[in-house]
């Protein structure tokens, strides 16, 4: 593989196939549709065995950043396209790749305008998504952090549910817009500071702890809106909601882990001491995420709704196991964004089969669904356990191993988000027990047709990740091992230096 | 005095003017396409101006008439860009004025007047010499504005400019006459040398006197408090000599106004730092806010023309080399931008009359998909999102402030930016979420490249940024450094 650009292909490479479907999908709408389609499957495929060559190339065991690119850019302000993933980065690469072609099939038929254009705006945000948990400079990284608006916007808006999808888009876009300029701000003073904009750079500067807590609070804007986390979680229901299904899926899936991934890569390596300073408010905020938003979530009507509550609680779950800085927790809320990506994301598909069929999503329109969709009612079972976190599926692995760095660190931490299982538990099977179980009485229910071939080929390589994740999490375990390691051993020097620093001017 | 001044670095400038006499008389005696022929060979008298200012300047400054006139790296940068403004211009004005009935050859010809207006306020050292360039452009651009003078919109619009022109021009000379009765001298560099030695006392007076220019040249660049003619000029003047105004003087002003401040009163940033600093905020966020609720295309791109003018004041505030590269950078950019927002505008026409309200642009990507997309790069690009072009514009005019410790001014200028892009997205969503009413007519094909062309500048950007800031930090060099 030598000096091939792998994670520049693996990024550009939906670019060209949208470009391919932009210049040559020509002729009647039927045949544009179809050939659009083929070609955004073809191109995703193509991107997810490519990525296969990420998972496999990529050496266990260093904490060092792989298959790193660097191009001159920017000579004047010493800002570079630097590529390269380490532990962290490369599980979300791989979490994008997988999700984007399953959202290309769960878009087939349920897509029937503007097909073209659907599967260009999605190629498109496969490589914004990709390239941002890729990049290694700052610019870079924004550029796509804050490129994703733009797809995800006429997604919205345009493929949308309701009356409501206009709205829906603008605030998604304008909240995410807030807090994302503030970060840009706070990345030009980095800047300042270490006169270039590389992020291993970055990761080695100092800065003083009275600028480390403005930028950190500016970081924090960007990031904890992208989470969601409470109270800055409101775009995220309505977006859920207008959303089409792969939409939905991609938001939930790829979108919210984004910020957990800012977190991770800036905030806690480069920002040390504020994020000491600050842990105790994000413990807070997201014990009160994930309570509230539980609670918000038993209440719900609509099914997609629900779901978009439960994914900011799970979320909360994520910040919790972050910011307690032990090895558990952070390994715990890495594998739960990478869980959350694939069982949230198999919930809004499972939401979308159903939707598809009766246009509705309001939870008493259905009942029974068990006894004309048998299949159904299995994948949804599997999928509603792993989101509680039943032992043997994929959130088990995350929720345990948060709650084990929450209880390391604090108790009443560990405690009060140990509620959130039970919770979880509450909502998703009050859900489940009212959709698939009860009497099959409403007559247009009757004659639903169980799930077709494509629809199981969307739910099979989903359900054995989730299986394989609960099963065996030493896999992935093991890619995010050092990365993690080295975090947390960075961020436990910095702050020793400056305790020792304080120690000696006393 | 008897020798001669060097002609040399003024040889664009002479050969505009001359050109532009040629021109007048070859209109008045052609016999058939008086318009279509003039335009074309202004078209063509600018293209060999952009030559000779790319091709014959050398890489020093040239300072010739008695320290009047100065050709630098700087002033050939912003000349070029104005010469290529100006000619896009008249090429999208030329089937506008063609069916709008404007169909006369003064226009192109009054185009290439201001223009060298534009040119001499570039070249302008000297505070004489400024105002004579800023006059020769005012003069031309107040009888454009009027040119539909059948109605009552145009002529509206033609008076209000040339009243408050005028205005502002007063404004600017009786500063000049302060700075002049406090230093003593009109010429910019010997202010400079005045300004620089240590321990120089600075007189109220020469303050005051820079508070009027500063006021003169915020209202030729639409900067907030001095923009109130904007909006209603924009909107009464004909569509095609709007998109000239959005963009070319704008430009010339800017460059004016960023080498009086950095060049003659360079020494006293501290002096008229707050001022620029207010009236970029207020600018960033009036042209945000006051956008918010316009339905008529043109006005809302007066008011978003204020607001970017809002940003590159970010970058003069600096008052730095990077500010300057910032400036100059965004300009460039506002240029590819605005020039395609503006073909779309003059492209929005049913049945063969031109439309201007936003409502008009519902449902375009049924109708024109491959307009509705280049508008579409075009709104987001103004917006400021990355990756597109203007995002860059954006990035180096914060970096030049947050390095000035500017920071209160950097954060009002993203939060307006936020407040901002709602209307560009409200554009976007009348284009992509909207069903269409009526379609337009076909886009000419000239109209087509000129958009075209902005549209790939936008998106494609971001592939090849190196030469354009290069170029930029030779220029913004070349005004700092010496």
């Amino acid at each position: 593989m030598g000096n091939f650009p792998l994670l520049s292909t693996l990024t550009f490479l939906p670019l060209v196939g949208a470009a391919f479907i932009f210049l040559f999908a020509r002729g009647p709408e039927q045949a544009v549709a179809s050939n659009a389609r083929w070609m955004a499957l073809f191109t995703t495929g193509a991107v997810f065995v490519l990525s296969l060559f990420l998972w496999f190339g990529f050496e266990r065991g260093t904490a060092d950043f792989q298959f790193v690119e660097r191009v001159a850019w920017f000579p004047q302000y010493n800002i570079t396209y630097h590529m390269g993933v380490d532990g962290i980065s490369m599980l979300f690469v791989m979490l994008a790749a997988v999700l984007m072609p399953l959202c290309i099939l769960a878009s087939w038929d349920s897509i029937k305008t503007r097909v073209k254009e659907y599967m260009i705006a999605f190629l498109i945000l496969e490589t914004l998504m990709i390239g941002m948990f890729c990049a290694l400079d700052y610019v870079l990284f924004y550029i796509f952090f804050e490129g994703v608006l733009i797809p995800m916007f006429l997604i919205i808006g345009v493929w949308g549910g309701s009356q409501r999808k206009v709205y829906a888009a603008f605030k998604f876009f304008l909240y995410t817009l807030l807090g994302s300029v503030l970060m840009l701000l706070a990345m030009l003073a980095m800047y300042l500071q270490a006169g270039t904009t590389d992020i291993p750079t970055l990761m080695a500067t100092e800065f003083a702890r009275g600028l480390q807590i403005w930028l950190w609070l500016a970081l924090f804007a960007s990031f904890a809106v992208k989470v969601p986390m409470w109270p800055v979680h409101t775009w995220l229901p309505d977006a859920h909601v207008e959303a089409p299904t792969a939409g939905s899926v991609i938001l939930a899936g790829v979108l919210l882990k984004m910020g957990g991934y800012g977190f991770l890569r800036f905030s806690i390596p480069m920002l040390p001491e504020a994020t000491a300073y600050f842990t105790p408010m994000v413990y807070v905020l997201s014990i009160v995420a994930i309570i509230y938003t539980s609670l918000v979530a038993l209440a719900q009507q609509d099914m997609k709704k629900l779901i978009a509550y439960s994914s900011i609680a799970h979320m909360g779950f994520v910040t919790v196991g972050m910011f307690t800085l032990t090895t558990q927790g952070v390994q715990g809320s890495i594998f739960q964004m990478i869980s959350h990506g694939i069982v949230s994301g198999a919930l809004f598909l499972i939401v979308g089969v159903i939707y598809d069929r009766m246009y509705t999503r309001r939870i008493d329109r259905y009942g029974g669904l068990v006894r004309v969709m048998p299949k159904y009612a299995v994948v949804f079972m599997l999928f509603t356990m792993a989101s509680v976190g039943l032992p043997g599926t994929s959130g088990f692995v995350g929720e345990f191993l948060v709650m084990v760095g929450a209880f390391l660190a604090n108790t009443w931490v560990g405690a009060l988000t140990a509620t959130g299982v039970i919770l979880g538990a509450t909502y998703m099977l009050y859900l489940y027990r009212r959709v698939v179980f009860g009497p099959l009485e409403k007559a247009d229910l009757k004659a639903l047709p169980d799930l077709n071939r494509r629809e199981i080929l969307t739910f099979a390589p989903l359900i054995a990740l989730v299986l394989w994740m609960g099963i065996y999490p030493s896999s992935f375990i093991d890619v995010m091992d050092a990365s993690v390691e080295a975090l947390i051993t960075d961020y436990t020097v910095a702050l020793e230096r400056v305790s020792a620093v304080q120690l000696a001017g006393h | 005095m008897t020798e001669l001044p060097s002609l040399t670095p003024a040889l664009a400038e002479i050969w505009l003017a001359v050109a532009g006499m040629a021109l007048l008389m070859f209109g008045v005696f052609s016999k058939a396409n008086a318009t279509r022929n003039t335009s074309y060979l202004t078209v063509l008298a600018l293209a060999v101006a952009a030559a000779l200012v790319l091709f014959t300047g050398t890489d020093g400054k040239e300072i010739t008439f008695n320290g009047m006139f100065i050709d630098d790296p700087f002033g050939r940068f912003m000349k070029a860009l104005i010469l290529l403004a100006a000619a896009l211009a008249v090429v999208m004005s030329l089937p506008y004025i063609l069916k709008e009935d404007m169909d006369r050859f003064e226009y192109p010809v009054l185009f290439l007047f201001a223009t060298l207006g534009m040119l001499l306020m570039v070249s302008a050292d000297d505070l004489i010499s400024l105002y004579i360039g800023l006059e020769l452009q005012s003069l031309s651009l107040y009888v454009v504005a009027a040119f539909r003078r059948d109605t009552l919109k145009s002529s509206e619009a033609g008076l209000k400019y040339f009243v408050l022109g005028a205005l502002s021009s007063g404004l600017l000379l009786y500063g000049c006459s302060l700075i002049y009765g406090f230093a003593g001298t009109t010429s910019f560099a010997v202010l400079a040398d005045l300004f620089g030695e240590p321990g120089t006392e600075i007189s109220l007076g020469l303050i005051v006197g820079i508070v009027f220019v500063c006021a003169g040249m915020a209202f030729k660049v639409s900067a907030v408090p001095f923009h109130m003619w904007t909006p209603d000029v924009y909107e009464g003047a004909p569509t095609s000599v709007t998109a000239f105004f959005s963009v070319a003087p704008k430009i010339a002003a800017m460059t004016l106004f960023v080498r009086l401040l950095m060049e003659p009163f360079g020494d006293l940033v501290d002096q008229w730092q707050q001022i620029i600093v207010l009236v970029a905020a207020l600018s960033m966020v009036l042209g945000a806010f006051a956008a918010l609720n316009q339905r008529n295309v043109k006005r809302l791109m007066a008011y978003s023309s204020i607001g970017h003018m809002g940003y590159a004041l970010v970058g003069l505030a600096a008052g730095s080399e990077a500010g300057v590269r910032g400036v100059i950078v965004y300009l460039a950019i506002y240029l590819a931008m605005n020039v395609g927002t503006f073909a779309a505008i003059l492209c929005m026409r049913v049945n063969d009359r031109a439309v201007e309200r936003i409502d008009d642009l519902a449902g375009l990507w049924k109708t024109k998909p491959l307009m509705a997309l280049t508008v579409a790069a075009l709104m987001f690009s103004l917006a400021g999102i990355p990756p597109l072009a203007g995002f860059f514009g954006k990035l180096f005019v914060f970096q030049a402030a947050i390095e000035a410790q500017l920071h209160l001014l950097a954060v009002i200028g993203v939060l307006a930016s936020v407040v901002g892009a709602f209307y560009y997205l409200r554009i976007v969503k009348l284009m992509y979420f909207d069903e269409p009413v009526e379609s337009f007519d076909p886009v000419g094909r000239d109209m087509a490249l000129v958009m075209g062309a902005s549209g790939l500048f936008t998106v494609l950007f971001i592939l090849m940024p190196a030469p354009l800031i290069d170029a930029a930090g030779r220029a913004a060099q070349s005004l700092i450094g010496g």
